[in-house]
């Protein structure tokens, strides 16, 4: 009898496959108590997150939690998700005008796929101690700064150089000889500035390192980085680049070959309630997507969104619509270019 | 009796052919496919060598390819020009109770893993790291130095890497050269460079060659190593061929990238044997 | 005469252990000379320093005149054959031939030439290209002799080469090698724990123990008349009493044995009446029913054991009447004493000459 418990208990499992950070043990703990379902968490990126359900063809994982603008292209081609039963949703949890977005956007023959978690933006870390002046993205090619910068060599560096030279790449997005021409462009400014970078990080916690060590004055990265060291080192700030910090939000969506589907609503609908959603907010700084967490966010929260982020500079906050397909190959070359340059 | 024996050998030697089918051929047969698949404008997929073509045409794809195969030549020859001595003391100088002393103390890094193993050398070489830290308070320096992200370092950390899969070869064979061969040599008039050269190196060829072969390889598909101390112009191809995977979502070009690494190292370990008049069944024993 | 090596004091400690004991000796030019002793008496250690592989601890080592404190193997004018003769495998006969010629920078033809006159001198003549595997084992030998004769040296050192061979061709590469170095003329300096290689072989031989020589003499000498109970004993088979002396004048002595016979013997040295003393007789000393005309013999009686047969070295072995020690008598093959079986007694004589007597210390 105990054995068939035992079984029985174990079963209840959900796969989450997220980001570092997104599951944040206490909540994986208390969700265990509440429900009796254990939670096995995998860490990765929107790129291995989309890699790893495109080999297993959606199997594998329970729930995944995608960057909103890199689901419909990937959906219209692989077929990685199911479509989300807003029904078992708790809607009123979520704030409303950002549940909407994300539905627009995740949207392939009328079905929505996702639902909002989090939200954050990718901008400028700056030591304002060493670089006072540092304010856009363009300063991540400053010979200024030599031997002091470092970024990623992924998509947003292209997306946020574009801006910064008075283009929209957004626009492009539909035209792939025009968007080719710009993130040419692009690349030839970033080759130009290599002889300045450090590194090219590629992994958040060396990054913060190398800012608290000194080693890097100007970085693109994103803000709760930069949050997180400000709470360390009070020179080390966030900065919303003039040309517009980079609006991401992630999401949950259900891989289609996922098994254990009740629990992946379960586990969304427990994020969502303010005060868990709290907890992971006063973790890892970023904006959530939950309607009533204000009360419970710490003060030290509320102080960098209105240091950073005055009005103007949420106005101007670029959000990454769906990226078409193809675009990925495109900006691939570029940055294989630029990696190999001298 | 003898159907017993044939039926004991299908017994065992099934399970290694089930799993050489399913996890290395079909994979390789299913990639290979892959790399021959492309996709039109609209979407459409066909057959076609584009793939192939792409690698020819774009010279980063073969710069990357041609400078990741001279530098495994360079770290194998590097990695061989440190485990020779090393395993010379270790057959034929150190007192025989310290030999398996001295194996351990090589094997000792290998029980943590590569990345671990990695990080530790960026913490020892980095601009605020242990070297620096220690340098600029003996006064050798006055300005901390960058020693991370650069070749040489990269280099450094694959011949690190690979050093044990060089030593443990080489120590086999040299543990079977009779000391008597090297001393008559001696007083036959040879220096020690003729010893080294003559009776030595000849005598560990086996050794050499298949230490050689396991390290050109491990460090031909190399990724962390080169990616986290390289730094910025660290190029490996096996980058390319994640890239083209995992953030161009490009498989098919990846399966080919996959191909040609393929190709080149069997190509390169041919050709060793070939020159150094070895053949793989002697080499692998 | 010329003398090619000369070894005065030499000494080599290891750590407490002393393997070589303040040895002194010279070898002439042209000799066979060989160092006899157990296994462990520090022969071989004696060897590698004169070849160089070793450092002595103390003392001086001379090659015709020339000191070779400090100098390395390679640069010394002795070369040495190994116990496993160290032929390198990796080479064809030529190849291990020219081997050493090559390190002296000599031109190509006349390195040819060297290495074809050599391979002649040891019968190995067009084995050059030979692969040191498809050998025969005297023939890898001979190799290994030719390898360090095409260098001339002063003086060749052999470390027990013989000693991996059957016994057939052991006998047979006994009376080559000396057959080789009389035509050849080089010294040769021969270390070997096998009695009969020693004395068929060498114009000297030099009996080693614990680091130390015991006696140098020619091997005639060492057999007829040792001058220690050690080079008595290693030397050839003997038998061993011990007993006192009963009463004694300047060179011969009645020795009462242990088990109480009383038997006269000449002295080597003079003793006093009542010295405990070893007393040493050759086998083929021992005459089995001698002519009872003969006077002056020691008499005395024994019980056949068993009957050794061993062709022309075949033996009885005895013990006397009262006492278990066992004797071995040489039994001539001259069909004269077949009538001898196991448990018959019989009566043995010796003469006084015969016997070596040693003062126990």
């Amino acid at each position: 009898m105990a054995f068939a418990l035992g079984n029985v208990y174990a079963a209840e499992e959900l796969s989450l496959l997220t980001w570092s950070g997104y599951a944040p043990q206490n909540l994986v703990d208390k969700f265990q108590k509440e429900t009796g379902i254990t939670v096995k968490v995998t860490n990765s990126n929107n790129e291995e997150m989309i890699a790893k359900l495109r080999a297993t063809r959606g199997a594998g994982f329970d729930l995944a939690q995608p960057s909103q603008d890199r689901i419909s292209s990937v959906q219209e081609k692989y077929n990685l998700y199911q479509p989300i039963d807003y029904s078992k949703i708790q809607s009123d949890l979520m704030i409303d005008s950002m549940l909407e977005a994300v539905k627009k956007s995740t949207m392939v023959a009328d079905k929505a796929y996702a639902v909002p978690f989090c939200w954050g933006t990718s901008g400028l870390v700056v030591n304002r101690k060493f670089a006072p002046n540092a304010s856009d993205y363009a300063d991540i090619l400053n010979a200024m700064y030599a031997g002091r910068i470092s970024y990623r060599l992924k998509r947003p560096t292209l997306i946020a150089l574009a801006f910064s030279m008075g283009e929209n790449p957004f626009a492009k997005y539909s035209d792939a000889m025009a968007y080719k021409a710009l993130m040419e462009k692009v690349g030839e400014a970033m080759i130009a500035g290599k002889p300045f970078v450090k590194n090219y990080w590629t992994n958040g916690d060396a990054l913060l390192e190398s800012m608290r060590s000194g080693e890097v004055h100007v970085a693109m990265a994103w803000d709760n980085g930069g949050w997180k060291l400000h709470a360390e080192n009070p020179n080390i700030d966030f900065v919303a680049p003039r040309s517009g910090a980079l609006g991401w939000i992630d999401t949950f969506a259900i891989p289609s070959k996922a098994e254990n589907v009740d629990a992946a609503y379960k586990w969304i609908n427990f994020m969502m309630q303010p005060e868990n959603a709290a907890v992971f907010t006063n973790a890892e700084k970023y904006g959530t997507a939950s309607a009533g967490s204000g009360q419970f966010l710490d003060a030290e929260i509320k102080g960098n969104f209105e240091r950073c982020f005055p009005m103007k500079a949420i106005a101007n906050i670029k959000w990454y619509p769906p990226v078409p397909a193809k675009l990925e190959e495109i900006e691939g070359l570029i940055l294989d270019k630029v990696k190999a340059a001298k | 009796m003898k159907k017993q024996k044939r039926w004991g050998l299908y017994f065992f030697l099934t399970p290694v052919l089930l799993w050489l089918f399913l996890l290395i051929v079909l994979p390789h047969i299913d990639l290979l496919i892959m790399s021959f698949r492309s996709e039109t404008i609209d979407g459409k997929a066909i057959w076609s060598p584009a793939n192939y073509l792409n690698f020819f045409e774009e010279p980063i794809y073969w710069l990357t390819f041609v400078r990741t195969a001279v530098y495994s030549i360079l770290v194998t020859f590097l990695t061989f020009v440190i485990a020779l001595p090393l395993a010379f003391y270790i057959t034929k100088v150190v007192a025989p109770r310290f030999q398996g002393f001295l194996l351990v103390l090589l094997l000792l890094p290998f029980w943590v893993s590569e990345l671990v193993r990695v990080y530790g050398w960026m913490i020892l070489l980095r601009e605020s790291g242990v070297i620096n830290h220690f340098m600029i308070k003996l006064g050798f320096l006055n300005q901390p130095v960058e020693m991370l992200y650069r070749d040489s370092t990269m280099i450094l950390g694959l011949v690190y890497t690979s050093m044990l899969f060089m030593v443990v070869p080489i120590v086999s064979v040299l543990e079977s050269l009779d000391n008597s061969l090297i001393e008559a040599a001696y007083d036959l008039g040879a220096n020690m460079w003729t010893i080294l050269f003559k009776i030595v190196i000849p005598h560990a060829t086996p050794g050499i060659v298949s230490g050689s072969i396991v390290v050109f390889m491990l460090t031909l598909g190399n990724y962390l190593t080169p990616n986290l101390m390289g730094g910025k112009n660290s190029l490996w191809f096996t980058e390319q061929i994640y890239n083209q995977f995992i953030a161009s979502f490009n498989w098919n070009q990846g399966s080919a990238f996959g191909f040609l690494l393929l190709v080149l190292s069997s190509l390169v370990v041919w050709l060793g044997l070939k020159l150094t008049k070895q053949n793989l069944r002697k080499v692998v024993q | 005469m010329q003398i090619d090596l000369s070894v005065q004091n030499v000494t080599k400690r290891f750590d407490e252990f002393v393997a070589v004991d303040h040895v002194s000796f010279e070898v002439p030019d042209g000799q066979f000379f060989s160092i006899l002793g157990p296994s462990g008496c520090g022969k071989t250690t004696l060897l590698r320093m004169i070849a160089g592989l070793t450092e002595p601890t103390e003392g001086e080592i001379e090659i015709r005149g020339q000191s070779m404190l400090g100098i390395a193997p390679n640069k010394r004018p002795v070369n040495l054959i190994f116990q496993h003769l160290a032929l390198f495998p990796m080479m064809n006969v030529g190849e291990n031939i020219a081997f050493g010629l090559k390190r002296r920078a000599e031109s190509k033809s006349a390195i040819r030439e060297k290495v074809d006159v050599i391979l002649e001198r040891v019968d190995l003549a067009g084995f050059g290209a030979k692969k040191i595997d498809q050998l025969s084992g005297g023939q890898k030998q001979r190799v290994a002799i030719a390898r360090c004769l095409v260098l001339e040296p002063a003086v060749l050192l052999l470390d027990e080469p013989l000693g991996a061979l059957d016994l057939k061709l052991r006998e047979q590469m006994k009376v080559e090698l000396k057959l080789l170095q009389a035509k050849v003329g080089t010294t040769f300096v021969y270390i070997t724990h096998d009695q009969s290689e020693a004395l068929v072989m060498s114009d000297h031989v030099a009996v080693m123990n614990k680091g130390v020589f015991e006696q140098i003499d020619s091997p005639k000498n060492l057999y007829n008349s040792p001058q220690t109970p050690f080079v008595a004993q290693f030397v050839g088979d003997n038998n061993a009493w011990s007993g006192r002396i009963r009463q004694c004048d300047q060179d011969a002595a009645d020795v009462e044995t242990s088990e109480g016979n009383v038997f006269r013997t000449k002295l080597r040295e003079p003793l006093q009446s009542g010295d405990e003393v070893d007393l040493f007789l050759r086998p083929e000393a021992m005459l089995i029913q001698p002519d009872p005309s003969l006077a002056e013999l020691n008499r005395f009686e024994v019980i056949v054991k068993d009957i050794l047969f061993d062709g022309a070295n075949s033996r009885l072995l005895a013990h006397p009447l009262d006492a278990d020690t066992e004797l071995l008598i040489a039994l001539p093959q001259t069909r004269q004493f077949d009538y001898i079986r196991k448990h018959d007694k019989i009566e043995i004589g010796w003469d006084q000459k015969s016997g070596i007597c040693f003062a126990r210390s």
